[in-house]
């Protein structure tokens, strides 16, 4: 039987499923509901000059990417999985677009952190 | 004067391959008392009823795997299936779910088998042994480690649980893997290596998505789900780390 | 004349509509739809990287836009999302785990399970009172 490459993937899905788990519904609620309605955080949380220096720190930098990717890659994972368990036939085409959607989401995250510089 | 007998309905899904092309439902009803179980419902309806009717059993007790059918939806042993939890019916009695129907109630187990055989389920030694050895010495914690996924009684309630099985027939399924983990996990055998190759293919583990019906099913409480979902990790471990032993990761 | 018996192979029953067949197959697919709000968020997030690399101006209309009662709609959708997909995560995690033993005794699924919840409710306390301590 041939080795399925599987794995790699897996491990994707697994990091971004804990991450997504222990820290998803409350950076929801933040990012989402919290400051954009001014409580119980201040609007003024996520301003320019506040979302710049964050995104400029080394720290901050990280935080955002490992948690876009992982999110995407995870999502992307089990929504190909999900394809096949409604009937969709999950050939190349569609590893292409869910895993290949992924790689986009990753690419236009990394690339816009790393222009807003350190 | 006596009251007269309590009867229930039993639908049984039909096929007789010699004179029609698809299944179709048969109705019965059959003298019902509170300690029937299904599958003496099935032995009523062929004694005295119809005796075309066809289906598996052995032991009546839950220990030989035969009697495994669908209940109302949902994969039973019929023997340890009781009509009075059942009332007031009608009880919808179907073959194994996501197997080929052979006829009525008997579904085709040949893949099973092959696969069964294919896993190589017995010990194999790390290294050769003498009698003169004496036996193994096990700790609890080296039997427990294993035990629970050596009461499987391939009864394949697991296979008609499995959504993933009955979309890909091919999958190794959740019974097979979990005697496959029962022979790993056990401290006399050294034949994981010989393992992998069955665990590591899309076919092995990497087809299951845990849906976890299966351990629900499983009359034995092997748990298959977790026999299966630990294996990807020990997967991953030997797609991983296959680059730096020669022989391959042997974790 | 001769006629031969009709020998028809074994019948094959197919699978469309098989998760609707059972609740316990209905919640694994609500467990799995769960991907398409953490794929959202994702590209939420995305967008708001990106509008922030797009200088401040592209930011405020993020922000403006995050403020409309669509964005709104859609985040308490997604926490609901993300609140069933911790939760479903954390019930099946006992099942991926390797057989451990403490005290001579195997851990339970259900330790695990609520470790799980908790490290969850531990992790949002400390992620809101970061960002409480942020905006001031």
């Amino acid at each position: 039987m041939k080795r399925s490459n599987a794995p790699i993937f897996w491990l994707l899905f697994g990091a971004g499923g804990m991450l997504s788990a222990l820290l998803g519904t409350m950076l929801v609620f933040i990012t989402g509901i919290a400051v954009p309605l001014g409580w119980p955080l201040r609007s003024t949380t996520m301003s320019y000059p506040f979302m710049l220096s964050f995104a400029q720190h080394w720290l901050g930098k990280g935080f955002l990417f490992i948690v876009i990717a992982l999110f995407a890659w995870h999502a992307m994972h089990r929504i190909f999985h999900s394809l096949h368990d409604i009937g969709i036939r999950t050939g190349t085409a569609a590893k292409l677009v869910c895993y290949g959607g992924a790689l986009l989401i990753t690419a236009v995250a990394a690339a816009s952190l790393l222009s807003l510089g350190f | 004067m006596r009251p007269s007998p309590r009867t229930i309905e039993l639908q049984v899904l039909r096929y007789r391959p010699e004179q029609e092309n698809k299944p179709a439902w048969q109705s019965y009803t059959v003298p019902f008392t509170d300690d029937m179980s299904v599958l003496q419902g099935l032995q009523h309806i062929k004694d005295e009823i119809d005796g075309t009717l066809s289906f598996r059993w052995s032991c009546r007790m839950a220990i030989c795997g035969s009697c495994g059918m669908m209940v109302n939806g949902k994969p039973k042993l019929s023997c340890q299936t009781f009509l009075r939890e059942l009332l007031p019916g009608p009880v919808r009695i179907e073959a194994l779910a996501h197997f080929p129907i052979e006829r009525d109630l008997i579904v085709s187990v040949d893949e099973f088998v092959k696969k069964l055989e294919g896993i190589k389920p017995y010990i194999i030694p790390k290294e050769p042994r003498t009698l003169a050895e004496g036996e193994y010495l096990q700790t609890p914690e080296q039997l427990a480690l294993f035990e629970q996924y050596s009461s499987c009684i391939n009864c394949m309630l697991c296979y008609a649980a499995c959504p993933q099985y009955g979309l890909d027939p091919g999958f190794t399924g959740p019974g097979v893997l979990a005697l496959l983990h029962r022979y790993n996990a056990d401290s006399r055998d050294g034949g994981r290596a010989e393992r992998m190759q069955i665990v590591n293919a899309e076919e092995g583990v990497w087809a299951c998505t845990a849906v976890g019906y299966c351990s629900e099913v499983c009359p034995k409480h092997v748990d298959p789900a977790n026999a299966v979902n630990q294996n990807k990790v020990n997967s991953a471990k030997d797609y991983f780390l296959r680059f730096l032993s020669p022989k391959g990761a042997q974790s | 004349m001769i006629r031969k018996a009709v020998v028809r192979g074994p019948y094959v029953r197919p699978m469309q509509g098989w998760w609707r067949r059972d609740p316990f197959f209905v919640r694994y697919m609500v467990r799995e739809a769960t991907a398409l709000a953490v794929l959202a968020y994702a590209i939420v997030l995305m967008i708001g990287v990106l509008r922030l690399a797009q200088g401040e101006s592209a930011w405020n209309r993020w922000l403006d836009a995050l403020q409309t009662p669509w964005s709104m709609a859609l985040h308490l959708v997604l926490l609901v999302a993300f609140a069933v997909h911790a939760k479903s995560w954390f019930d099946i995690m006992p099942k991926t785990m390797p057989m451990m033993f403490a005290g001579g005794r195997r851990v339970a699924a259900s330790t695990i399970t609520r470790t799980g919840y908790a490290a969850t409710i531990a992790a949002s306390i400390a992620l809101f009172a970061l960002a409480w301590w942020w905006q001031s």
